[in-house]
């Protein structure tokens, strides 16, 4: 059930995609609008993307967030989220983030997939996953949400797309079928230190669940994930807060590595 | 502290292990214990063990996390001794209740060697070349002092706070894997309790092995060839009781398994 008119949904739209572009803090939409659900929510986060395409801004991809279970007790949730990845959200392997775009940014190591054909819900599941899945590759998501020192519920950070910024993608790349993305190891390095640790069982049992989930979850919509399309599956550590001059590497087992600079 | 104190502290936590009764921190008792007075007194429960006809299978590094490093103050590793009354197959019961006091799990990785291991100089070349092969385990650390109340001192003098092992049925060459992102999943019940990776341990389980014989090779002690070596836990420590069932996955390593009765 939504709440919102058509003009609430585009005012917050474009109060929030406003806040991205600008690199300013928002405010809590709930705070404005108490009652909004999470229909209205997606629908202010599809607004955002509408805006962006009407500028000939192109989609890179999807992503999906609060794939653990200590996110998803510690926000009070059954299921994750999702949000889109837009094109100028992409930055090299080694390269630069500028930190002055972004207002309190955090990195993620996560295992992205790109799949070679459609996957449409309901019923997709891990092993529709793996059939429909070209190649997995290491990647790190910079997370950056709007609203101040990362206070958010989750119907605010659903219309503001998930709290995407930047992703950076290895080089790397191999097939589901050549790996145990259940028990790949991934290790961050933050300046050279180990700040976090984990393995791929850490997004939902195993990172294909992610997006069997995010199949289905566009499936409620009647929409699918095309042919060909990048998708970050959750973070497999915790998020850990970066600063300008940080330099930031993450290995994955039998992947690689892939590493950016925050200037 | 004197060869008689070190005895009597020794013997103590000896009684308190084949006992199953708790002691209070022997750095209470003796404030001013170096670690190497309790390596003196780790020894000592050791030899009475020897004595009870156990045979000595190879050693066990702790204290290889920050996080425990932080929480003891020390940055550095410690070890205690391994024998063959701990050792236990995959899938097996291992009778805790019977046998320990206050256990927690941990989940690493085992190296078994094929050549002895002398420091000092020792590098993780030397390290990777005298291993025949590594293998899924989980340690069962339990520790004899009151409420794990340990600081390092306490830890070093009960045996590094070893307390029982489980080996997997996998054993692969160290040459085929990259021990320092090896993904490491550990289930308690069905349910996945936590995830880690190989650096964990020092940055890799190899450095481990490394600093376990360069530290005993200036005491001329080696690393013998066919010694298991537990290099360390990658995941935190989880409190387990008689019931719980436990695996632990490694990427392209193998699992390991134990039900606690």
């Amino acid at each position: 059930m939504s709440t919102l008119t058509q003009d609430q949904v585009a005012e917050l739209a474009e109060y929030l995609e406003t806040c991205e572009l600008e690199a300013k803090d928002a405010q809590k939409v709930t705070d404005r609008y108490p009652d909004m659900d999470f229909e209205d929510a997606y629908a202010v986060q599809y607004a955002i993307r509408q805006r962006k395409l009407d500028r000939g801004t192109r989609m890179a991809g999807l992503k999906v967030g609060l794939t653990s279970r200590a996110k998803m007790k510690q926000m009070g949730v059954e299921t994750p989220i999702y949000g889109f990845l837009a094109d100028y959200f992409d930055r090299p392997d080694g390269g630069d983030i500028e930190t002055d775009q972004l207002i309190h940014p955090k990195v993620e190591a996560e295992i992205a997939f790109v799949t070679k054909a459609p996957l449409k819900g309901p019923g997709v599941q891990v092993g529709s996953v793996l059939a429909a899945t070209d190649f997995v590759l290491p990647a790190v998501e910079i997370i950056d949400s709007r609203y101040e020192n990362f206070r958010f519920d989750l119907v605010s950070v659903i219309a503001d797309n998930a709290s995407s910024s930047r992703y950076v993608l290895g080089t790397q790349v191999a097939r589901p079928q050549d790996i145990d993305m259940r028990h790949l190891g991934v290790v961050m390095e933050r300046n050279g230190e180990i700040v976090e640790l984990g393995a791929g069982a850490a997004v939902l049992g195993h990172p294909a669940a992610s997006v069997a989930l995010l199949a289905n979850m566009l499936g409620q919509r009647g929409e699918e994930i095309p042919a060909g399309t990048l998708i970050l599956t959750g973070g497999v550590t915790a998020a850990v807060t970066v600063n300008q001059g940080d330099n930031v590497n993450v290995r994955i087992q039998d992947l690689g590595s892939v590493g950016m600079r925050f200037v | 502290m004197n060869e008689q104190r070190i005895q009597e502290l020794g013997d103590d936590l000896y009684a308190a292990l084949r006992g199953k009764q708790m002691i209070d921190p022997l750095t209470e008792r003796e404030p001013e214990m170096t670690i190497e007075d309790a390596y003196h007194v780790s020894l000592r429960m050791v030899q009475r063990r020897v004595d009870d006809g156990e045979r000595i299978i190879g050693k066990k590094i702790g204290v290889t996390s920050k996080a425990v490093q932080n929480m003891l103050n020390v940055h550095q590793p410690d070890f205690g001794y391994l024998t063959d009354r701990m050792v236990y197959g995959d899938g097996e019961e291992m009778p805790i209740s019977e046998q320990l006091i206050q256990p927690r799990a941990e989940g690493e990785i085992a190296f078994i060697l094929k050549d002895d291991l002398e420091g000092p100089g020792v590098t993780n070349a030397d390290v990777l070349a005298a291993t025949e092969a590594v293998m899924p385990c989980f340690e069962i650390v339990d520790s004899r002092i009151r409420d794990w109340k340990i600081k390092i001192q306490d830890t070093v003098a009960d045996n590094a706070s070893c307390g029982l092992f489980v080996l997997g049925s996998q054993a692969v060459s160290p040459r085929d894997v990259d021990l320092s992102t090896v993904g490491m999943v550990v289930e308690k019940n069905g349910e996945i309790i936590s995830t880690g990776a190989g650096a964990a341990a020092l940055g890799s389980p190899v450095n481990c092995v490394a600093w376990l014989a360069n530290t005993l090779g200036r005491f001329g002690i080696p690393l013998k060839a066919g010694e298991v070596i537990l290099s360390g836990s990658l995941v935190p420590l989880e409190p387990i009781k008689a019931g719980d069932f436990m695996r632990v996955g490694i990427g392209g390593i193998g699992s390991a398994s134990v039900r606690f009765v």
